[in-house]
């Protein structure tokens, strides 16, 4: 066995677990939703990128571009519309508000999809890879990574950098007070959701050209993100990407040891930095 | 043309009246100061201006539009800046910061049109050294100068001010009433609450009262500072 092959297609896993947790750290860092239906979520984006390749015979990578759009709008509507109503002191009912959304999420793609599990073709793309020496990595896997740091790295740029981005952190701070400065809270909340299922859309890419999904896919996926979130510390995106690489790299040691260990392997992972470092690895300095 | 015109405003919470038939005007360009003892109702009567909270009755005028059912934001935008009396920055954001996300979303220009002009406010109001720091490390005189600027960011022609020189050192509050005479002096009309009458009275051009939640005397500051229910009420003085 390699453990360094081993240990880099953790860190590639890590990639894609910091996609699917990105778009869930934005949209708690900035309006402190907790949103249980974001795995159903990246699901109904896979099955949006599969549709739009079977029957137009797109391109994966098009069919996610074209996607991204839709799923924005979707996202905005969302939170507009529904979620925008659930926020408050009370934390309980944007709790109880996804988890049914989540349900209905499954339901709906059960209705229409079936339960059988699907999966989306990139043809050649699939087994390429690429000789790093002692290692070989595959082009799918790097793309997901570097997708993740792209992602994150956008994210950052446009949080600190862009008046939409101060928007955001004003109204994070204090959105009475925001309104009092000409911002719309309920606006900027909107434009967040969507961003996040923009994100979400890559997530869904790389989730559906990796492997099977099917209807139910979606609450393991929250799993993931969640632990990817915390293992990293609340509010800072490359803790993110540090968490979903640990929880990457626990998986495939503990697959590389025995096949029935990886899923056990990320838990435990995650419950050991809960127990040393119960507000993650990078917690922000002032909250 | 006045400016801010309100029409028998009234509000309740429950059974308590916060807000009684209040009727006033500001001209353009005029400075009004407002006195009351603690509860009068002045911190209200300011949500009702800004909208923060909405009357039960009676209507506000606002250059020249009804504004009685419109929202904080758009208030903001048609030219109200507000500071609160216990300092309210956006605390995770910079001083710099904290002016652009006001004067980008509450005036509708572009970053690069404001920026200029955010860092003269951030000079006029003393705060330049402190412009990359986090609001949320100024301290009690930095942080009420801050309300100030984030205010005038919004490029208000109506800038109400609430208890902004309570608490401040004798030097401190002479600075802070200098830097508003001079924005009162550019034509922005100011409506200001306060408790510190000396500095109140340097800068406003009349004063009204409030009493539990009644205008219970308007006009020149000396004349209300004279009158027998303003110096019972307010001053406590027994005649």
């Amino acid at each position: 066995m390699n453990w360094l092959d081993t240990i880099l297609q953790g860190v590639l896993l890590g990639g894609l677990y910091a996609l699917f947790a990105a778009g869930l750290s934005l949209v708690f860092g900035i309006m402190r939703l907790v949103n249980l239906a974001h795995g159903d979520l990246i699901v109904l984006a896979a099955f949006l990128i599969l549709v739009l390749v079977t029957a137009l015979g797109l391109n994966p990578f098009v069919a996610a571009v074209i996607a991204m759009p839709l799923m924005f709008a979707i996202g905005w509507a969302l939170q507009y519309f529904l979620l925008n109503r659930t926020l408050g002191k009370d934390i309980l009912p944007p709790l109880l508000v996804t988890f049914g959304l989540s349900i209905v999420i499954q339901n709906g793609l059960l209705e229409s999809f079936s339960a059988d599990s699907r999966r989306v073709f990139a043809g050649s793309l699939e087994s390429a890879s690429v000789n790093l020496g002692p290692v070989t990595a595959g082009i799918m896997p790097l793309m997901t990574f570097f997708s993740a740091v792209a992602v994150i790295v956008c994210l950052n740029q446009l949080i600190y950098r862009t008046s939409v981005g101060r928007a955001f952190r004003a109204t994070s701070d204090d959105p009475v007070t925001a309104g009092l400065m000409g911002i719309r809270p309920q606006r900027i909340f909107a434009m967040a959701t969507g961003l996040a299922m923009v994100v979400v859309t890559i997530a869904a890419l790389y989730l559906g050209t990796r492997a099977n999904f099917d209807p139910t896919s979606g609450p393991a996926r929250l799993i993931y993100a969640f632990e990817a979130v915390i293992i990293g510390g609340l509010g800072s995106l490359w803790g993110t990407l540090a968490g979903g690489i640990i929880l990457g790299v626990a998986q495939t040691v503990g697959a590389a040891i025995n096949p029935e260990w990886q899923i056990l392997a990320g838990h435990l992972a995650f419950l050991a930095v809960l127990l040393f470092k119960p507000r993650g690895l990078f917690p922000r300095a002032v909250d | 043309m006045p400016i801010l015109e309100l029409d028998s405003i009234s509000k309740k919470f429950g059974a308590l009246t916060v807000a009684e038939q209040i009727s006033f005007a500001v001209g353009e360009g005029e400075a009004l100061g407002i006195i009351g003892p603690n509860g009068a109702g002045k911190s209200t009567l300011f949500n009702l201006i800004t909208g923060n909270i909405t009357a039960d009755s009676g209507s506000i005028r606002f250059l020249g539009s009804d504004v009685t059912r419109t929202p904080p934001m758009a208030r903001c935008l048609s030219g109200m800046g507000r500071t609160f009396q216990i300092p309210q920055p956006f605390e995770k954001l910079t001083v710099f910061e904290n002016l652009l996300v006001a004067g980008v979303f509450g005036s509708r220009q572009r970053e690069a049109e404001v920026s200029d002009r955010c860092a003269e406010i951030l000079v006029d109001t003393g705060l330049i050294d402190k412009a990359n720091v986090l609001a949320g490390s100024l301290s009690l005189l930095q942080r009420k100068r801050l309300e100030l600027a984030r205010a005038l960011a919004t490029e208000p022609k109506l800038l109400l001010l609430d208890e902004i020189a309570g608490g401040l050192t004798e030097g401190e509050c002479r600075a802070l009433v200098a830097t508003i005479r001079a924005i009162h002096v550019r034509g922005v009309a100011v409506i200001w609450i306060e408790h510190v009458l000396h500095a109140l009275n340097s800068v406003v051009e009349r004063l009204l009262v409030l009493h539990f939640g009644k205008v219970i005397g308007i006009g020149k500051p000396d004349e209300i500072m004279a009158s027998r229910d303003v110096r019972e009420i307010y001053l406590g003085i027994e005649i």
